[in-house]
């Protein structure tokens, strides 16, 4: 007996409403995060992630709203992220049911900041994203590189050296996403998240690039992933989360 | 009508635990009332006081004290049942080794030590610390909070540390990882849990709609 692996459904949301996929399930109740929250969480999933791609980043409160409704009807963690950038913008998130906020650009931006919200708010509400790309030529020895904006924009940071600087800045958890993968069905990039996971003392979320049920038991078998997000498997139809649970569960991964 | 007076001493998210009970009391056919207060008035007048506690130790001692939270919790938890949970939990020892060592309110004998940061599982892979998710939790004694939820049930817990009682007999709950450790101690009218009841889901709901009819001393 020891900790459950986790599967965290990702809402992707803009304007208050989730915009991958969910809008062809079911008509009546399309891409309402309050109601997809809530059937994902009846269903079993240990964890909700909410990520706020709003273009217009600069009135949050459509989102403070959107966290309040489903805080007051998800009794499972829940997870915030974009468009943080302040402490105030945790605390808004905090008070509003967040149990933690995924920090990403800021973090590269502001290295510091990861820091002051840490100590502030205490680690286990800091999650660090890592947006990594793969950049060695083939035959070399893999590197990834951070990039931001949805992969457009290089860093010139290194994915390993940046997850561990991250950690001893106060990141309580890693949000780990292969641009590689994500959007390509094609499964984890599993080297990425073992040499990330192998490399950091806290829990890394494998995010990007899941296909199918056996994807998400490579991910925490080889991948050594403590959690596994997903998106379109779960909002298209493809699988339920009792599915996924069974699924892993057969395979020897101890499951709630 | 039961009122219940959730502690706030300006640490973490209460909104989350305000709106489970609710929930539950809503669902129970419960009257309920649920303040969320730091006022003394208000805390002596409730019928039951949950003590929350998200953050870092130092800072949560450092305004239970300013805000003289410790002082009525020694004197509340002669009247009137008490639910405290994680951070609050660990207040409740003598000691915590969070920040280089913080006294806390000594309610129970015993401290508040941290995970082994090199730990490993059966197959030898470095255990994590926060230990963060589901875990199962082993009634270890039969306790009025524990009712209609499963033995070996899973409970949602994010902490580094946890608290070591000098006393086994308040022990009534028990994780693993990879060792036993004390996920939930009873004394009297307190009942202490190490994980979130209000973010476990089902086994949670029930355990906090539990405290709305227990009646405290055990």
């Amino acid at each position: 007996m020891t900790l459950a692996k986790r599967i965290i459904p990702c809402l992707d949301c803009d304007n208050g409403r989730v915009v991958k996929g969910v809008k062809f399930l079911d008509i009546r109740d399309a891409g309402d995060p309050v109601e997809v929250s809530k059937r994902y969480c009846d269903q079993g999933a240990d964890e909700i992630t909410f990520l706020d791609i709003t273009a217009s980043a600069n009135d949050r409160s459509t989102t403070i709203h959107t966290v309040e409704a489903i805080a007051a009807q998800v009794f499972i963690p829940l997870t915030v992220g974009g468009g943080i950038r302040k402490l105030q913008d945790i605390r808004n998130m905090l008070n509003a049911g967040a149990d933690k906020v995924s920090i990403n650009t800021t973090a590269v931006l502001n290295p510091e900041f990861v820091r002051e919200a840490s100590d502030r708010f205490g680690s286990q509400c800091i999650v660090v994203a890592i947006d990594a790309k793969c950049v060695s030529a083939p035959g070399e020895p893999k590197r990834w590189e951070i990039f931001t904006h949805g992969g457009r924009n290089p860093t010139g940071l290194e994915a390993i050296a940046w997850a561990k600087k991250m950690v001893a800045y106060g990141s309580g958890e890693i949000l780990l996403t292969s641009m590689d993968r994500d959007g390509t069905r094609s499964g984890f990039d599993l080297e990425l998240n073992r040499a990330i996971s192998e490399a950091v003392t806290v829990p890394v979320i494998a995010s990007g690039g899941v296909g199918s049920l056996q994807d998400l038991v490579d991910g925490i078998i080889e991948g050594k992933a403590d959690a596994v997000l997903a998106a379109s498997i779960f909002h298209f139809g493809q699988h339920t989360i009792p599915e996924a649970k069974a699924y892993m569960r057969e395979r020897g991964i101890e499951m709630r | 009508m039961t009122h219940v007076a959730v502690i706030d001493y300006g640490m973490g998210n209460l909104h989350s635990v305000a709106k489970a009970l609710e929930h539950v009391g809503k669902r129970a056919g419960i009257p309920l009332q649920v303040s969320v207060t730091s006022s003394p008035d208000v805390l002596r007048a409730a019928d039951r006081l949950l003590f929350p506690g998200v953050g870092a130790m130092r800072d949560c001692m450092a305004e239970i004290r300013r805000l003289c939270v410790d002082e009525m919790l020694r004197e509340q938890v002669k009247l009137k049942p008490v639910l405290a949970i994680c951070v609050g939990m660990q207040a409740l020892m003598q000691h915590s080794e969070e920040n280089g060592g913080v006294p806390c309110i000594g309610l129970f004998a015993g401290k508040v030590k941290r995970f082994d940061d090199h730990a490993v599982d059966a197959s030898g892979a470095v255990l994590k610390v926060p230990h963060m998710g589901w875990n199962r939790v082993r009634q270890s004694k039969p306790h009025a909070m524990w009712r209609d939820i499963d033995n070996n049930g899973h409970f949602y817990f994010v902490h580094s540390y946890f608290v070591a009682p000098d006393a086994p007999s308040e022990i009534v709950g028990e994780a693993d990882y990879p060792t036993p450790f004390c996920a939930a101690i009873a004394h009297k009218n307190v009942f202490a849990v190490q994980f979130h009841p209000e973010k476990s889901q089902r086994n949670g709901l029930q355990l906090l709609q539990n405290f709305l009819t227990w009646n405290g001393q055990a």
